[in-house]
């Protein structure tokens, strides 16, 4: 198993600062490159701005949680998980997708961006409500031939 | 003479009014806590002269969508009143953004302030 990390913060924009560094800190580890680990960084905030937004309604009191792991060598493959708990009011999942790029306006890029970055984005409604997205992003092919021949 | 205002929101470091443009510098993280500060700004800006408003964004290490949400806006604004809104020194991280938003070609990106005035 790997390494694993836990952060819960309140739902404060001020505290997404100290997430982004965890990612980007858990994506050099594991042996992402850092514009991975930026835009890593990156689809995590825009995640945990949709849960301050969205599920929280702004409230900067309430409680997040974040898990993140560090897919190493021991398991199948490498790569970074992230697991983001809110108990706000549940998303409906179905309604969940990014905006049309030619659709050029402020706003609902979110969903698009941690697509765009994860390789994998899970929304489940737990039964004891809220949210919990999963989102997963494996090491490129390309990138460990690349160390290999280094 | 160009004449220069401290804001009184820390996100924009100086507002420069020069003879062909207006010209923001701003600086540090922009990003849900910090985006509605500038929004705020060049709204105001935008307003009160419009026409040519070039953004410095070499001091700004990290944006995020409601960033990018606040320049698409301050574009708008800005084209509706016959203006252009342009941008200058992005960080490879801001820059990513752009990228992954599919955003580069709606804006006007520079690589200095130079060449944003020549432009």
């Amino acid at each position: 198993m790997g390494r694993r990390e836990n952060l819960s913060i309140h739902s404060d924009p001020v505290e997404l600062r100290q997430v982004r560094s965890a990612i980007e800190a858990g994506g050099t580890r594991v042996g992402f490159n850092k514009k991975d680990c930026h835009a890593m960084a990156l689809a995590v905030d825009e995640a945990l701005a949709n849960v301050i937004k969205h599920a929280y309604g702004g409230a900067a009191d309430k409680k997040i949680e974040i898990e993140i792991e560090e897919l190493n060598e021991e398991v199948k493959e490498q790569g970074l998980k992230v697991s983001i708990r809110d108990f706000g009011k549940a998303v409906e999942i179905s309604k969940i997708k990014g905006r049309k790029l030619t659709d050029i306006r402020p706003g609902g890029l979110g969903v698009h961006i941690m697509r765009k970055v994860m390789d994998k984005v899970v929304f489940e409604c737990p039964p004891s409500g809220g949210t919990l997205l999963r989102m997963v992003k494996y090491r490129r092919n390309e990138q460990k031939r690349k160390e290999t021949t280094d | 003479m160009p004449t220069a205002d401290r804001s009184s929101s820390d996100i924009v470091k100086q507002v420069r009014h020069l003879s062909e443009a207006v010209a923001v510098d701003i600086s540090g993280d922009v990003d849900l806590q910090r985006s509605p500060a500038l929004r705020k700004t060049l709204a105001k800006l935008i307003e009160e002269t419009p026409g040519r408003l070039i953004l410095n964004l070499k001091e700004v290490g990290y944006m995020d969508s409601s960033g990018v949400a606040t320049l698409v806006e301050a574009l708008q604004r800005i084209q509706r009143k016959q203006g252009r809104l342009l941008l200058h020194s992005l960080n490879p991280r801001v820059q990513s953004i752009f990228e992954i938003a599919r955003l580069e070609s709606i804006f006007e990106i520079y690589p200095s302030e130079d060449e944003a005035l020549r432009a």
